[in-house]
């Protein structure tokens, strides 16, 4: 019953990253490849009626962790307790920047509000691969159940190089969203840095796999022990060469569905190895969360596992129907912003 | 350190969905009769020319995009409640993770998927969904967060009284998920939460109507909602008062006898006691002071008798009361006295609406419109008597606040006091820019 929870939590967060996940990278790049006011206003477009709805996932998600794995909620976020409340101020301001960035017609403002929202969603793209990065790693869970690392050792090296890779992943998974939804110049640039940040995820898949092999052995062990999870890795190698040929086609649809598969698959092998941890610990400390020991009781799960389909699947035709909405090709002669307020 | 930063954050927090879910309810409204209205219908508060149909259609368009900037605070002050559980109470949600977990997911998956993908369709504007899409969406956002306020509600009762749970390992864990959402608790809790946000969202409709009217400014929009921003203060007055209100103190007298004592500053248990309407409670001597009273209320509003023993302080060991007795008491006079003073404006505001002066009584759209903030005032003393009587326990006498919170092994106190200071200053400057926008949405008006 808790391998069944600990498959759902991994599907939230994968669904999480590939939404938010283009909205953040457009938000990377904004003041990157939106050269004028215009470009500028093209950009918070594409996402701007969506952001909100995606960022729920985010929240869907650690409802998840907290009805099945309340243990493991309760140590990742205190332990992790400043790179939390950082990714919760970093997400008020990027919320605030893209609202409130049409509210006065001030060029000034305009750039204000811009740069915050430039600099906090690239941020928030780090920081989310920090975390990443951490649980991978494992944290140094005492007998309690508890542990505490202060905000230099949330930023260690593998966190550091995993945030980085979380950075470039989803900068690339904005510029090919833009490259298929925005016109003219800013899609021409966002193609051109969809087709070089290409090659920064192929460096860092590949320059990876080594040092995750130095902090957690185990990862491979499992993979091992369980070939046919070997799925997940060789999935996400034929997204990363499907997204490689649809950026040289420009073919942005495909290259965008190419580069969602990408992610789903990055997290999907992380989940897959970590699996029976939901938090592990390091090598010193025998104290790990696993899915066992960390989740609620089993009549807890069980009666979740009626309610919690019926749920998602609302939202999922929620979010069809929006999408589809969304997604319409837009006329010319209709105003192109449409953002929130 | 904790209780102040969740305190502070989530009271910031409040202010916004309060409105959301008031506004929600009179958005909803209003395209309702907007798309549903035509001359011939029976039901008289649809029988609308097409020409007042398109004006209750501008109104709410007016008040989406007040809805909107508000959503949009209430979304970025909410994020950081889900995710403080786990940083500041990481032990409260170890021990009710297994219970709680499931109204708060719940929450997320029925509640907040709705409300955020319909809003952005509701938002979007009629220029890009049908009519008919448009209608149903503001229904959805309706729902969606009437739905949310049911979850979080759930929540909050059960760390009042809780049930349906078996203690299993140190950890509480959920027994029925039934027993859960049917606490005894629950339901007036939830209606009288609601109806105070309604209470809310009808004052704010009737203040910035009495401020058009009264500056002379968009006459035809004012003019809607006075209407029903007072019809909705009237109804919604008068069930905070009756049936919410009564039937909810009577729940906690039953459940909390300690919190019903502190609120009614009720010393000694005594056979027929008086309800106090104005006194200062003096914890070190144990009674009240300077009171006026009406004598045999109180036992016969709690029971329906006027002779009926009704539990004071005395009967409960002194470290289980309420942390702080007058707080409690003052915040429960201060919210039943505004919510009195609320009834009368609301029925006198009615009573000209109805005989047609109230678009020209200057004085009562005066009231109206300086009626406004006590209703958020109301509403946030409100829930401080309810938090604050629920103290020392963060789980009504099964978990003390303290041991709720994060282990000083994961959370230095210094950590709390730097983020307390950080959220102070964020939302600050949150809360100045929401007053900035709204205002400026008011100087410009219905188009």
């Amino acid at each position: 019953m808790a391998t069944a929870w600990f498959i759902f939590l991994a599907l939230m967060i994968a669904v999480y990253a590939v939404l938010d996940g283009f909205d953040l990278g457009v938000g990377a790049l904004h003041r990157i490849l939106a050269r004028t006011d215009a470009e500028r206003d093209e950009a918070a477009a594409t996402i701007g009626p969506i952001w909100d709805g995606n960022e729920v996932w985010l929240i869907a998600g650690g409802g998840v962790l907290f009805l099945a794995f309340p243990k493991a909620y309760a140590a990742a976020f205190s332990g992790l307790y400043f790179g939390l409340i950082i990714v919760l101020w970093l997400l008020v301001g990027r919320g605030l920047g893209l609202e409130l960035r049409r509210q006065i017609d001030n060029p000034l403002w305009r750039i204000a509000c811009d740069t915050v929202f430039w600099l906090s969603s690239a941020a928030l793209a780090l920081t989310f691969g920090v975390a990443l990065g951490n649980v991978v790693r494992g944290v140094p869970l005492g007998p309690d159940g508890y542990f505490h690392l202060p905000l230099f050792a949330i930023l260690n090296w593998y966190a550091l190089l995993i945030g980085i890779f979380g950075l470039v992943v989803l900068s690339a998974h904005g510029a090919r969203f833009l490259a298929w939804r925005a016109s003219g110049g800013l899609a021409d640039r966002a193609g051109r840095w969809a087709r070089r940040l290409w090659w920064g995820e192929l460096v860092l898949t590949v320059g990876l796999v080594w040092p995750t092999h130095t902090v957690r052995a185990e990862m491979f062990t499992s993979f091992q022990d369980h070939p046919w999870r070997l799925i997940f890795p060789a999935l996400t190698l034929v997204a990363l060469g499907a997204a490689y040929l649809s950026d040289r086609a420009g073919a942005w649809v495909g290259a965008f569905g190419a580069s969602s598969v990408f992610i789903a698959g990055l997290l999907a092998t992380a989940a897959a190895g970590l699996y029976p941890s939901v938090l592990p610990a390091r090598e010193d400390h025998p104290f790990g969360l696993t899915v066992h020991n960390a989740a609620s009781s089993d009549h807890a799960l069980r009666v979740a596992l009626f309610w919690w389909p019926v749920g998602i699947a609302l939202a999922i035709v929620y979010f069809t129907l929006a999408y589809r909405l969304f997604l319409r090709p837009t006329r010319d002669d209709e105003p192109r912003t449409v953002s929130g307020v | 350190m904790d209780r102040l930063q969740f305190t502070l954050t989530v009271t910031f927090h409040y202010l916004f969905p309060i409105l959301t879910m008031g506004l929600a309810l009179f958005l909803a409204w209003m395209k309702t009769v907007s798309y549903l209205g035509n001359e011939g219908r029976r039901l008289r508060p649809f029988r609308k020319t097409p020409a007042e149909r398109d004006a209750y259609d501008g109104a709410a368009h007016f008040w989406a995009k007040v809805f909107g900037v508000n959503f949009a605070v209430g979304v970025v002050t909410g994020v950081p409640l889900e995710f403080q559980f786990g940083t500041n109470w990481a032990s409260f949600s170890n021990y009710s993770g297994g219970v709680i977990g499931q109204t708060l997911a719940l929450e997320g998956v029925f509640a907040f998927f709705a409300e955020s993908v319909f809003l952005g369709l509701f938002l979007a504007g009629r220029g890009r969904v049908g009519p008919r899409l448009h209608w149903i969406s503001a229904l959805m956002v309706f729902v969606g967060s009437w739905v949310s306020g049911f979850f979080i509600i759930a929540t909050n009762a059960w760390m009042q009284h809780p049930v349906a749970y078996a203690l299993e390992g140190g950890r509480a864990q959920l027994d029925s998920l039934w027993g859960l959402l049917t606490n005894p608790w629950l339901p007036w809790q939830y209606f009288h939460n609601m109806s105070g946000a309604a209470v809310t969202g009808a004052f704010v409709l009737a203040a910035l109507g009495a401020f058009y009217t009264l500056s002379e400014r968009h006459v035809e929009f004012a003019r809607i909602c006075l209407r029903v921003g007072v019809v909705g203060a009237l109804i919604f007055t008068t069930l905070q008062i009756f049936p919410t209100g009564d039937e909810h103190a009577r729940r906690v007298a039953r459940y909390q006898p300690s919190s019903f004592a502190a609120a009614e500053g009720l010393f000694q248990t005594s056979k027929g006691a008086p309800l106090v309407i104005i006194g200062n409670p003096d914890t070190e001597r144990r009674r009240l002071e300077s009171t006026l009273e009406m004598p045999h209320f109180l036992s016969f509003l709690t029971s329906r008798r006027w002779n009926d023993t009704i539990r004071g302080l005395d009967s409960i060991p002194t470290n289980r009361w309420p942390d702080s007795v007058p707080l409690v008491y003052y915040a429960y006079h201060i919210m039943v006295g505004l919510g009195t003073i609320l009834f009368v404006v609301a029925l006198l505001g009615a009573l000209l609406l109805r005989r047609g002066r109230l678009f020209r009584s200057r004085p009562m759209l005066w009231a109206l419109m300086l009626a406004c903030p006590f209703t958020y005032i109301a509403n946030i003393a409100g829930w401080t008597v309810a938090e604050t009587a629920r103290q020392p326990w963060v789980v009504f006498n099964l978990m003390r606040t303290h041991a709720g919170a994060s282990p000083a092994r994961a959370v230095p106190a210094g950590t709390g006091i730097f983020t307390l200071l950080g959220f102070t200053g964020l939302y600050l400057l949150v809360g100045l820019l929401y007053v900035l926008l709204i205002l400026r949405l008011v100087a410009r008006g219905p188009d």
